[in-house]
């Protein structure tokens, strides 16, 4: 494929709002997680919150009040989206923009509270509850599209942890066909009790903070996040771009990844394939990482099998917890920065690899000028993309 | 401009309980009786997984199954697209939290994924091509059709497109109201394959007012679950009759549907 290049990028996660935030918290090692409960849930765990997401939405936004649109709106504010978009809809128009947004758990909080406070009689769900616009997987993206005046389609993606980071192969395609002439890709999730209990039940929520690839690794952190990009054709030479992207399914089980990565591995190589890259081209390797000795152990599998045990790897899941339908993007603005500082950040929270590993996981940053990096999301239902990001030739 | 060819269909609606049964009620040739759907057992499924299987996935695969039959599915890459996925699911956790629980089955909770029904096609199927889930609340038809045939087109592979949902149980219903379970699954192709093709379709974005049916009963059909807005399309290849009908589609924009046989 033909790069394409990124005019616009922004996150917010546990580690703050913002490109700068982010770039700060992986130079100085400083994760978001905290040892923390959420609403009702008491489980003793280490959560990536994002801090401010207690005022409503106003006006004619209200009837979408929901804490994943509260994330959604705080993310857009920063980094001059909001104004980077307007910029492409004044080139374009804004029928000519789309949106593809991933998330996994809309606004499934939305309905928790809506069922706490149905009327203990009938159980009718309270009258200000309004599914299609606070809970609706669909609403994460059709928010995004009115809160920036765009009239081309609204797409949400819902295929769990890799919901955002399918997007980038969605818009490509979307671009390619000449459906739109730019695209707004990314990603929302937001916290709720149904994720955090859920894990819990599948005895993959980690008591300490999540510690990838560490021998004595005992689970997940959950976090939120919020982020985006806008995709347009033509990446100038040296320009941030989307290089490739894979996409593959495991065929194996629900909610655990095929052992030998095999399906990791086919999304690792479509990517590399589309890309027209080698795996010497790749300078780093962001993880999915999520902590679970399952996960750790079939990725690296995959790791080894495709880039050999030399490229450095890490992931970043120990900063900022397992955002679910938002790591996707998440992590590709990690990849990014990495790219853009030369700057490959360390696990920060592994204090020993598992010796049963044979990647190479970071345990300290490395300050090394890379032209690409690859990022990897994994989700429940055996879906898999990979990212390739970095400058274009 | 998006083109691609329809290999075979798969329905499931009330009174539409397969193509074959459907396609003279499209043509208006019978009326529409809305005999409820028989339940169905996913053939694809191991044993366990089809006795288990939660009423969305069993939606899903029942057309799956039909648009595949004959056919080699274990290469083949997917798009499934649903409003609300699994409600059952998520009435069942909220209503255990309502009641100061924090216990969620974890059966439950894989499930209650928006992707849960192509997980267990790639696990029923053997298939590790690649597969998307989208939610497009009402519009999940147009929005499904319009990412399948991007994938079409940029692959030069077949698709299979598979759209479904069930209605939500109570109090849940009352928040979002779907009067019937239905899905609906397309096999999708490059237009290069046509020999075999039901229609060859030319897709486009378009402000145009979406198609609406003149038969009423075939109109309420298509107000009752998000899978079925895309009757107009399936009613124009049961006729063969070659036109445009445009489809409510996700976000600002509609879908305009040019039809060829």
């Amino acid at each position: 494929m033909k790069p394409l290049r990124l005019t616009g990028l922004t996150a917010t996660s546990a580690l703050g709002r913002g490109l700068d935030a982010h770039w700060q918290a992986l130079q100085q090692g400083r994760s978001g997680l905290q040892q923390k409960t959420f609403d009702r849930c008491t489980l003793p765990c280490w959560i990536g919150e994002v801090e401010g997401l207690v005022q409503p939405l106003q006006g004619d936004w209200a009837p979408w009040d929901c804490r994943n649109n509260r994330l959604a709106t705080l993310a857009l504010d920063q980094d001059g989206f909001r104004e980077t978009v307007a910029t492409a809809v004044a080139r374009h128009g804004a029928d000519r923009v789309a949106v593809f947004v991933g998330t996994s758990t809309s606004g499934t909080l939305s309905t928790e509270h809506a069922y706490r406070d149905a009327d203990p009689d009938s159980g009718r769900l309270p009258d200000t509850y309004l599914y299609r616009t606070t809970h609706n997987p669909h609403a994460a993206a059709e928010f995004v599209r009115l809160q920036l005046g765009l009239e081309n389609v609204a797409i949400a993606v819902c295929t769990a942890c890799s919901s955002s980071a399918k997007v980038f192969a969605a818009a490509s395609r979307a671009l390619d066909a000449g459906l739109c002439d730019a695209a707004v890709v990314g990603g929302v999730d937001s916290l709720c009790l149904t994720t955090l209990n859920g894990f819990n039940s599948l005895q993959l929520i980690s008591p300490e903070i999540c510690r990838p690839a560490d021998a004595q690794r005992k689970g997940i952190s959950i976090g939120e996040a919020a982020g985006f990009a806008l995709l347009e054709r033509d990446a100038p030479s040296g320009s941030l771009a989307l290089l490739g992207y894979g996409e593959s399914s495991d065929a194996y089980h629900m909610s655990a990844p095929d052992p030998e990565g095999r399906g990791a591995q086919q999304a690792m190589r479509d990517a590399l394939a589309r890309a027209g890259l080698t795996a010497a081209a790749v300078g780093y390797v962001n993880l999915h990482g999520t902590a679970t000795p399952a996960n750790d152990s079939s990725e690296d599998q995959a790791i080894v099998s495709v880039f050999g045990t030399e490229t450095p790897c890490s992931s970043t899941k120990g900063y900022t917890g397992h955002t679910l339908g938002a790591a996707g993007i998440l992590e590709a603005v990690i990849a990014l920065l990495a790219v853009q500082h030369g700057f490959l950040p360390a696990a920060i929270t592994t204090r020993e690899k598992d010796p049963a590993l044979r990647g190479n996981i970071l345990l300290q940053p490395l300050r090394r000028e890379i032209r690409a990096a690859l990022t990897n999301s994994f989700g429940f239902g055996g879906n898999n993309a990979s990212l390739l990001l970095g400058r274009a030739p | 401009m998006i083109e691609l060819s329809i290999q075979a269909i798969g329905l499931a609606a009330p009174g539409l309980p397969n193509w074959n049964e459907a396609a003279p009620v499209l043509r208006g040739e019978q009326p529409l009786l809305p005999t409820p759907l028989t339940p169905y057992a996913p053939q694809l499924l191991p044993p366990n997984e089809r006795r288990r299987a939660q009423p969305s996935v069993r939606q899903a695969f029942r057309v799956a199954e039909e648009a595949v039959a004959g056919r080699d599915a274990s290469q083949l890459a997917t798009v499934f697209s649903s409003s609300d996925g699994d409600l059952a699911i998520l009435h069942r956790i909220c209503s255990a939290f309502a009641q100061n629980s924090s216990v969620v089955s974890p059966t439950d909770f894989h499930n209650s994924v928006h992707n849960a029904a192509a997980g267990y096609w790639g696990i029923g199927t053997g298939s590790r091509a690649p597969s998307t889930t989208l939610a497009g609340h009402d519009q999940s038809f147009a929005a499904g059709l319009l990412e399948a045939a991007l994938q079409v087109s940029a692959q030069q592979q077949p698709v299979l497109l598979v759209v479904f949902d069930v209605p939500a149980p109570e109090p849940l219903l009352q928040a979002r109201i779907m009067a019937c379970a239905a899905s609906c699954a397309l096999l999708l192709a490059p237009r290069t394959d046509d020999t075999q093709a039901l229609a060859t379709l030319q897709l486009q974005l378009s402000a145009d007012a979406e198609t609406i049916l003149t038969d009423p009963a075939l109109e309420a059909q298509r107000h009752g679950n998000p899978a079925l807005r895309g009757l107009p399309l399936l009613r124009a290849v049961a006729r063969r009759e070659a036109g445009r009908v445009v489809l409510p589609c996700s976000g600002h924009r509609n879908l305009a549907v040019n039809l060829e046989f």
